[in-house]
């Protein structure tokens, strides 16, 4: 892989409410290196949107940033303007949102919406922008471009809209493309389009991806690295093959064993539910839900183990006084597949 | 499912048109017919604008058909002569929303919510009975007795979607349409619920119409499904042939597009695209469901049948010349 372009550190995030502090981020580090896709697993709650907000300064009035940084060229990203931050929103960190229906103006036609950001930016004039946003439009693949371009966006379907607003999330080249939860509003054949249309995109422009999504077929497809988090926290982090043929916290097993796949003739359900993060539990945050739980995991947070040079995982079944224990059926059987693999490549 | 087994649900030619005799006449669902044996999950999946949530709709009575017929447990319940003729349609038939969020007063506790149909239909002699019957449902559903008399902004989503199944229980229909009732839902909890609703079937006898467009999930819980697409029935059949060796064009394409946990599939994955111009009708070529191989139907015209069979052989054939794993 390329060069590191982001470095998280340690960052924690507080939400102000009347019931008290919600702490929603807690101790996340993580970072992304150039042309690759990171997915951030996680459910609702979980912080994956909360940390990329954080990333993009969009973050709700009632947040606080308590501790860490966010390293983006060797500068902290927490530490500036809201002025400095829109220099960088959009042109070299851009998102595209999960709802093609509300992130864009219906008031606006969407040629003039994909060229803004080559106005604000780059100082593009008008015509030019047009041009350039006529062009990008043809990328993303909308038909009968040239007409389109004065159209409003109720005149496109679902699909188009998430295609449009890829269109203005690119058009700047940023350096940085965050899309979270891009397809989820989108059926599955659309879905495939989309997904196939950002990995090509990808390539030409050379952007790096932080892709947000709780939909592990999804992951599965796009992502050369993997983090999971649960109740705030990074419990697991590696390539998408160690991940998914390897995993080694009891949550990521939980997750994949709960995934129906065409061919699953039982579900195993993750029992109970996420803890509540005005208070969060001291020890691992998943204990209460976790059937492989000990003593400990009650009592203090588990460190990250190393399981290779690419993968961390922060349970204490990976302490070496741990007792030995099988997983599920279903992950045995990803483990054998990781084996072959291995095999393969030595 | 086998010849013997009792049809619930018998839907013949349902037709549900929106905004008839304007320019902008929506034909949501056009024309489908399809049976539900007792006991069965029946999947209906389909995009969205397919018209499978408007089916589920029509079939328990949100809507007034069109045009054709519905027969419930050998009755013509495609319009009622009186009130007590649809009372006892409804204490049959039940319905499980799509968001557990919309679909609950929030002024009303959890008790009232859960006993309205219990209420109506006078299933309790008094106040203790009612209460009886709603912890006992609470219970059923995974919640706790002293839930009832809480409001629902106090759950979470999954936990609402579980009061949404008490509700639909409460008054023991034998039949329930469940609209996406997990697409609202975290991963994590998705299962939980769709495991609720096969264990509820299994004690209680019930039969399903299970409405999603999550084709796994569908195929997880169905016994038989059935895909539609512009307000049409394509294919019907049992749920394994359905996905193993799909006829129709666009059942091939949909599964094509599912996504799997599995990156080494992934990266070889192939998707098949879709011309929907297949679909448009040719004139004097009439097109309905035919059965191709025993219990799997496809939606074609004399002409086009034995193309369908050529495919189903060619599966068969394929199948026998790669022995199982």
């Amino acid at each position: 892989m390329g060069e590191r372009i982001l470095d998280v550190n340690n960052l924690e995030i507080n939400f102000h409410t009347y019931a008290g502090d919600v702490k929603a981020i807690r101790d996340v580090s993580f970072h992304l290196d150039k042309g690759e896709t990171l997915a951030i697993v996680g459910e609702s709650g979980s912080g994956k949107s909360v940390t990329t907000k954080s990333l993009m300064g969009l973050l709700a009035n009632n947040a606080r940033v308590v501790g860490g940084s966010i390293m983006y060229h060797d500068e902290d990203i927490l530490k500036k303007s809201e002025k400095q931050m829109q220099d960088i929103r959009g042109k070299d960190i851009a998102m595209i949102f999960q709802d093609p229906m509300t992130s864009l103006d219906p008031t606006m036609k969407i040629g003039r919406q994909i060229a803004e950001p080559l106005m604000k930016h780059k100082n593009v004039e008008k015509k030019k922008a047009l041009a350039q946003a006529l062009e990008i439009l043809k990328l993303v693949g909308i038909d009968h471009a040239e007409e389109r371009i004065n159209e409003y966006p109720h005149q496109f379907s679902g699909g188009q809209r998430q295609r449009i607003v890829i269109a203005i999330a690119l058009v700047c080249y940023p350096e940085i493309l965050i899309a979270d939860e891009p397809t989820t509003a989108l059926d599955v054949t659309i879905q495939a389009q989309i997904l196939d249309l950002m990995k090509e995109l990808q390539q030409k422009i050379e952007t790096s991806i932080i892709f947000i999504t709780h939909d592990l077929g999804v992951v599965a497809g796009m992502a050369d690295r993997v983090a999971v988090m649960y109740a705030g926290q990074i419990i697991e982090y590696g390539s998408v093959d160690e991940i998914f043929y390897n995993p080694q916290h009891p949550y990521t097993w939980g997750l994949l064993n709960s995934m129906p796949t065409l061919n699953s003739t039982d579900l195993q359900a993750i029992p109970g539910t996420p803890p509540d993060l005005l208070d969060p539990p001291k020890g691992d945050p998943f204990a209460a839900r976790n059937p492989y739980a000990m003593k400990i995991d009650e009592k203090e947070k588990p460190p990250f183990f190393k399981v290779s040079e690419t993968h961390f995982a922060s349970t204490w079944l990976l302490h070496p006084d741990a007792p030995k224990i099988t997983p599920p059926d279903e992950i045995v059987r990803r483990k054998k597949i990781f084996k072959k693999m291995q095999a393969n490549v030595n | 499912m086998p010849e013997n087994q009792k049809k619930v649900l018998e839907v013949k030619h349902l037709k549900q048109y929106f905004g008839v005799g304007k320019p902008d006449m929506v034909k949501a669902v056009d024309d489908i017919s399809f049976d539900i044996y007792d006991g069965e999950v029946f999947g209906l999946v389909g995009e969205s604008g397919s018209g499978k949530t408007t089916a589920g709709r029509s079939i328990i009575h949100l809507y007034n058909p069109t045009d054709g017929q519905i027969i419930f447990n050998g009755k013509d319940v495609s319009s009622f002569k009186s009130k007590k003729e649809k009372l006892e349609f409804t204490r049959n038939m039940q319905m499980i929303f799509q968001d557990p969020q919309a679909s609950l007063n929030p002024r009303m506790t959890v008790e009232d919510i859960i006993a309205e149909g219990i209420d109506i239909h006078g299933l309790a002699k008094d106040k203790a009975e009612r209460r009886k019957k709603v912890e006992d449902l609470l219970e059923t559903v995974g919640l706790n007795r002293d839930h009832a008399s809480r409001y629902p902004h106090e759950f979470s989503g999954g936990q609402r979607q579980r009061i949404g199944i008490a509700r639909a229980l409460a008054v023991e229909p034998s039949f329930i349409i469940a609209d996406e009732p997990i697409s609202a839902l975290d991963v994590s909890i998705q299962a939980q619920v769709v495991n609720l609703m096969k264990d509820l079937q299994k004690e209680r006898g019930l039969t399903y119409l299970f409405i999603a467009h999550d084709l796994s999930m569908v195929k997880y819980i169905s016994d038989r499904i059935g895909v539609l697409h512009y307000g049409r029935l394509l294919e019907v059949g049992p749920a394994d042939d359905v996905y193993l060796t799909p006829l129709h064009d666009y059942t091939k394409s949909l599964i094509s597009a599912v996504p799997e946990p599995d990156p080494e599939f992934e990266r070889t994955r192939q998707r098949v695209p879709y011309d929907a111009s297949i679909e448009q009708d040719k004139e004097g070529q009439p097109r309905k469901l035919r059965e191709i191989t025993p219990g799997h139907f496809v939606r074609c015209s004399e002409e086009e049948l034995s193309f369908y069979q050529e495919r189903a052989a060619n599966y068969k054939k394929e199948k026998q010349e790669t022995p199982s794993v």
